[in-house]
């Protein structure tokens, strides 16, 4: 809502000399959003005024243009000669001057110059030059004959320098959307008298206008017509008119038209005209029927649904209500007699118009805030009254009727209520001065009062705390007693608040898997990672370029119905495409060397799942229905990413570097799973986007917790990557659920240690983990500790053959091991692996 | 020196004559403090005082003595071998300090050359003040609440007092789950975990929910689709608006410095009731910059004020939908945007930085904001 300063004025003694900035200052604390404050004509200085075309004489020019050389009237002896580019004036029109030594708005000075072959004094000025904007004339301000004198300030006359506030306003100030609202809001919060512009002297006689029926009063709880007649289409609207339409952001068209608009800018409330001519029969007010159809005022043809409210003739439909009227009984350039429509719409019936037919419209954005029901009799009064005084109508004094709105009803709650919630002392005959100053009523002593609900303390306050308070009809969004505290304490300040730490009981700090994450991610930073963002959304491409098969379940994705891009339609189900992407980026702009992670959600849909309810916010829901709340969400598991590209360790003075590879991405995941305490168990896989024979599957328990290892040549190709990247996606979740809750500390052992390696040679495909485990197993307790230090493969062990050296520690608990133990446990060892893998011991 | 003595001569036993016996000890001592080095030294005590030399054999021609001459003689040696083995002594101790001086000044090495294992990485700065945050909130003794992503319609509006036609519910830009009428969304702020927390613990609940949050805004310098936000929200016994102001200061005193205060303005959400924004109290200019043209700050654009988030009195019919007496409890809650909060926290000047996942972005944080 943009607000003109000298517009405010007019309905509120602002102190003299307060500036437009000020004034949005009050407003903000009184808790309007005043975006900005629009200084127009900010450096505005004359002379600048009135004057008249005395002559002018067209000169085409080369550049194809045609300028006029015109003398005009500005008061002076001499007439003043200037250049004008603009052809929308003749001779003794009044037009708007700027002389040498005036400075325009955007700081323009103007001086005598030459141009086109003359010495121009001085300019003849656009709407926009003035800092008005388009006027859409394209070409200069022409005033109407007689409208000023000659030489005539015309800063003053045109009022060009205006502050003008624009406020958002929040959707339960639908009374804000208006001068009056803010004009209220203005006087209040500078303690000074309103003069309500909806204070009219009605003239009509509450019967007999044009035909009217409303068949949904719910949707309809008010319809007025005022009739005027004869009125000159060709009038134009008065400059004071269309310069505060142009100020508040609207363009002037045409008398009837820009008094529609002026009242709904004044009042907030909107208004329709029809040309009565075009009308036939009743208007009926009614749903539409399914297959009706409508060209609205933009010309587009517009398929009706059941749903929308109508204003109908008996041509059928002519408008939608309170969203857009019909072109076929729009006002036009011959319309004499007007039906003006001021009525009453719930805001929801509008709020579904709108939003089906896209169609948001200055209109429809006040009914959805919901305006005041009683402003549509004092609306078209003032509609006709203006039309009346500027187009010269006579205003017929029938006037239809149709009022089914409900008054407000008191809502009783404890008087001292405000100050409960504020938590501040505010006595409570301030708080009845403040629930007054916003139009309040306030019955204090009803016996039969019952305090509302949604209040502490309410069951238990007695009908002589209370007091009664009934909103004013233009605030709908007063109706619990928070709502009315709110209005107190805005009043009150914020500012005298107190501020009071509450006590919260005592907490138990993060929880496990909280601290586990941070945990892990501080030991990915320790070991070289570097955390990224990146957006969750996917789409096919990303698995096409992974390799993912058609039949993976990671391409059964949440998807939205309004994605930003349709080529990324899905929620993630896993974190490597917008990693990969991610490092694509990273790559492309010359870090090859990359080591990074992302811990974020993935979304698995349940194959079951069922839409969510939606329950009725009069209670807390049932526990089915929360259950069934949770369960028509997909799964959404905390997983770990990493890629790895280029060199682990770069070459340096020291010798040469390592490339980052299948080892290391395992190895991330080892130290991952290390962070919360679980040793996973770690097996060859082929998956998707790894490189078939280089991918880890680690489990834990049975469960499969995540893959690592080197990526598919093809997708290190597909994301530009350097060959032999690598990558690792854990299911954190179920990760961290796998650590102990608590660890026990066992003893130590101080007897001496026993050392013994055994170099095996299996067959190739024989996993190092599992001859260690078969090691272990053989071993029995007296190992400690067991370590692969050695891979060996080549001639001397032949073909499909590799060897596995390994460092095993033995020590007892109660003495120092014999030789005779020690070579005993290992032959045991080395037994399990010969047993299970068919293992050889190496000798030498 | 003197062979073995065969002879039984008590008279004539020259090397255990005094003389004899200081001439050899100055001997030594001389060959001791001249050893120039470690090797010449262990030269020089082979030669004066190993097995063959002459204060041992003179050592040896104390027997042949008569017995009262024994004594004086077995002194006489002892002494200057004492003195020997303390000259040896420490000229050792001087030799091998020079040695090792010697030997560590040839190893020095240039400390300021790099290593190979490979540098701390870092943390992303969005993480690290949502950490932070959650940090200041559980000193308090609040819990840190979590919620998922995509959520259930209702926990996102309806619970939280957002009517399905009204203007707010349609102002949230919401990416919906398809089908249309999933019932689901992608959560378009925290508050839905309030009302988890609500539906699932009993007051008084303290917590804060730090999370990631989506609205279907086109990514830009002061915009993107995905971002995250850190909620309050308490409810207890006799609560107000004051306990919010107390709770806010504490957060900004935390997050900014001593000294700065959180300042509320009117304004409009549907869960909250009243609801106000919070201005935060320029940590910069400290409100030196208003009206002050000399002293511009960036900050705060001499506002004196910054803008940080929403806050309010829980609004009770949020608190009944989500099963809370509404007679007996009342609440407040508050929310910001992180990235906001980076930017003019840590002077981030583009959103885009923070969501293009670029590591230079990441590292110029490392472990702290
Ligand atoms: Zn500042």
């Amino acid at each position: 809502m943009r607000v003109p300063l000298s517009w405010l004025r007019e309905y509120v003694e602002l102190p003299a000399g307060v500036t437009g900035r000020e004034v949005g200052e009050k407003l903000v604390r009184a808790g309007l959003e005043v975006e900005t404050v629009d200084e127009a004509g900010d450096g505005l200085t004359g002379p600048l005024v009135v004057g008249k075309v005395l002559s002018y004489e067209p000169e085409p020019q080369k550049n194809g243009k045609t300028i006029r050389w015109c003398s005009l009237d500005v008061g002076n002896d001499e007439p003043q000669w200037v250049v004008c580019g603009a052809s929308n004036f003749e001779v003794g029109d009044l037009v708007v001057v700027v002389l040498p030594g005036a400075v325009l708005p955007g700081g323009f000075a103007i001086s005598a110059r030459k141009t086109y072959g003359h010495v121009s004094s001085g300019m003849i000025c656009s709407s926009s030059e003035l800092g008005l904007g388009d006027d859409g004339t394209h070409g200069i301000v022409v005033l109407q004959p007689g409208e000023a004198e000659v030489g005539t300030d015309a800063i003053e006359l045109l009022g060009l320098r205006d502050d003008v506030l624009d406020i958002a306003v929040t959707p339960d100030r639908g009374y804000c959307l208006s001068i009056r609202g803010v004009a209220r809001e203005a006087a209040t919060a500078y303690g000074v008298e309103l003069k309500d512009p909806a204070a009219l002297t009605l003239t009509g006689d509450g019967s007999g206008g044009y035909p009217v029926r409303v068949d949904d009063a719910e949707a309809c709880s008010v319809f007025v017509t005022r009739t005027v007649t004869g009125i000159d289409p060709k009038a134009p609207s008065p400059r004071w008119l269309q310069q505060r339409l142009v100020m508040s952001g609207m363009r002037p068209i045409s008398i009837g038209v820009d008094v529609t608009n002026y009242v709904m800018l004044e009042l907030g409330q909107p208004i329709h005209g029809y040309d009565k001519a075009r009308l036939s029969g009743e208007i009926v007010v009614r749903r539409a029927v399914a297959g009706e159809k409508l060209m609205t005022l933009d010309d587009q043809t517009r398929e009706l649904d059941a749903e929308d409210l109508l204003i109908t003739d008996d041509s059928g439909p002519i408008g939608v209500a309170g969203v857009m009227g019909g072109a076929s009984t729009e006002i036009s350039e011959s319309t004499t007699d007007v039906v003006i429509e001021a009525a009453h719409f719930h805001p929801i019936v509008i709020a579904r118009s709108s939003r089906r037919h896209k169609l948001s419209s200055e209109a429809s954005r006040r009914f959805e805030r919901e305006v005041d029901p009683e402003l549509p009799r004092y609306a078209a009064q003032r509609v006709a009254d203006l039309l009346a005084e500027l187009a010269g109508g006579t205003i017929e004094p029938a006037e239809t009727v149709v009022d089914t709105h409900l008054r407000p009803e008191p809502v009783s709650f404890r008087a001292d209520h405000a100050a409960r919630v504020a938590g501040a002392p505010i006595p409570v005959d301030e708080s009845i001065r403040h629930l007054q100053a916003v139009g309040c009523e306030v019955a204090q002593g009803n016996d039969a009062a019952v305090a509302a609900p949604f209040a502490v303390g309410a069951s238990t306050a007695t009908a002589a705390d209370l007091i009664s308070v009934t909103p004013p009809s233009w605030r709908p969004d007063l109706r619990d007693p928070n709502d009315f505290a709110e209005e107190v304490i805005r009043l009150f300040g914020f500012d005298n608040v107190p501020s009071v730490l509450p006590k919260a009981p005592g907490g138990q700090g993060l929880t496990v898997a909280q601290k586990r994450r941070r945990r892990i991610a501080t030991a990915l930073v320790g070991a070289g990672l570097t955390e990224v963002v990146s957006y969750p959304f996917v789409g096919d491409a990303d698995f096409d370029a992974m390799g993912v098969p058609a039949d993976d379940a990671r391409r059964t994705t949440v998807k939205l119905a309004n994605p930003l891009s349709d080529e990324e339609p899905s929620m993630q189900t896993t974190l490597l495409p917008t990693l990969l992407r991610t490092a694509e980026r990273n790559v492309g702009r010359g870090a090859t060397d990359l080591a990074i992670f992302q811990t974020s959600l993935v979304f698995l849909p349940r194959a079951d799942s069922k839409p969510a309810p939606l329950p009725s916010v009069a209670q807390r829901p049932s526990d089915d229905e929360i259950q069934a709340l949770y369960d028509a969400l997909p799964e959404q598991p905390l997983h770990l990413g990493v890629v790895l590209t280029g060199s682990r360790t770069p070459t340096g003075w020291w010798g040469k570097g390592q490339p980052a590879g299948w080892a290391d991405a395992v190895q991330v995941a080892r130290s991952v799973a290390a962070v919360v305490g679980v040793e996973p168990v770690l097996r060859n896989v082929e998956l998707a986007p790894w490189h078939p024979g280089r991918c880890a599957e680690l489990s834990v328990g049975g469960k499969v917790i995540g893959h690592a290892g080197e990526l598919h040549p093809k997708v290190c190709q597909a994301y530009g990557l350097p060959t032999r990247s690598s990558a690792v996606e854990l299911d954190l979740d179920a990760l961290m659920a796998a650590g102990p809750s608590s660890v026990s500390a066992q003893p130590f052992s101080s007897y001496p240690i026993a050392k013994e390696d055994v170099a095996l040679i299996v067959g190739a495909e024989v996993a190092a983990a599992d001859v260690e485990a078969a090691l272990v197993e053989g071993a029995g307790e007296l190992l400690e500790s067991i370590r692969l230090f050695d891979l060996y493969t080549g001639e001397q062990i032949g073909e499909g053959k590799k060897s596995l050296a390994f460092a095993l520690r033995f020590r007892a608990a109660d003495r120092t091991l014999t030789e005779t133990e020690v070579s005993a446990a290992r032959q045991a060892a080395v037994q399990v692996t010969v047993a299970r893998f068919n293992a050889v011991q190496r000798v030498g | 020196m003197s062979g073995p003595n065969k002879n039984y001569d008590p008279v004539e036993v020259t090397p255990l004559h005094a003389d004899e016996v200081e001439r050899t000890r100055d001997e030594a001592l001389d060959a001791f403090a001249k050893a120039a080095d470690l090797a010449a030294l262990q030269e020089a005590k082979v030669a004066h005082l190993g097995e063959r030399s002459p204060i041992a054999l003179a050592n040896r021609e104390i027997g042949a003595l008569p017995p009262q001459g024994r004594k004086e003689a077995g002194q006489r040696i002892g002494s200057a071998r004492k003195a020997l083995n303390d000259a040896y002594a420490g000229r050792l101790a001087v030799l091998e300090a020079e040695h090792e001086e010697r030997m560590l000044a040839t190893e020095r090495v240039d400390v300021t050359l790099p290593w190979h294992t490979p540098e701390l990485g870092a943390r992303h700065p969005l993480s690290l003040i949502s950490e932070q945050v959650a940090d200041v909130f559980a000193a308090l003794g609040w819990d840190v609440a979590e919620g998922p992503e995509v959520e259930a319609e209702w926990l996102n509006f309806d619970a939280l007092n957002f009517q399905p036609d009204h203007p707010a519910r349609q102002m949230q830009d919401t990416f919906f789950v398809d089908p249309a009428g999933s019932g689901t969304v992608l959560r378009t702020h925290t508050s839905p975990v309030q009302a988890r927390s609500m539906l699932t613990r009993k007051p008084p609940i303290y917590v804060i929910c730090p999370g990631r949050v989506f609205r279907t805004d086109e990514l830009d310098a002061t915009h993107t689709p995905v971002f995250y936000q850190v909620e309050g929200l308490v409810v207890d016994e006799g609560i107000t608006l004051a306990h919010l102001k107390g709770t806010l200061d504490h957060f900004v005193v935390s997050m900014f410095g001593e000294g700065l205060e959180a300042r509320l303005r009117p304004n409009f959400f549907p869960f909250t009731e009243p609801s106000a924004e919070v201005d935060l109290k320029c940590f910069v200019c400290r409100g030196a910059s208003v009206g002050n043209p000399d002293r511009p700050c960036r900050t705060c654009g001499s506002e004196g004020w910054i803008e940080w988030g929403g806050c309010g009195v829980v609004n009770p019919r949020v608190l009944q939908a989500c099963g809370i007496d509404t007679d007996r409890y009342s609440g407040f809650a508050f929310g910001m945007g992180l990235e906001r909060t980076l930017m003019f926290r840590n002077g981030v000047e583009d959103m885009r930085d923070m969501v293009e996942g670029d590591v230079r972005f990441s590292r110029q944080f490392g472990m702290e904001i």
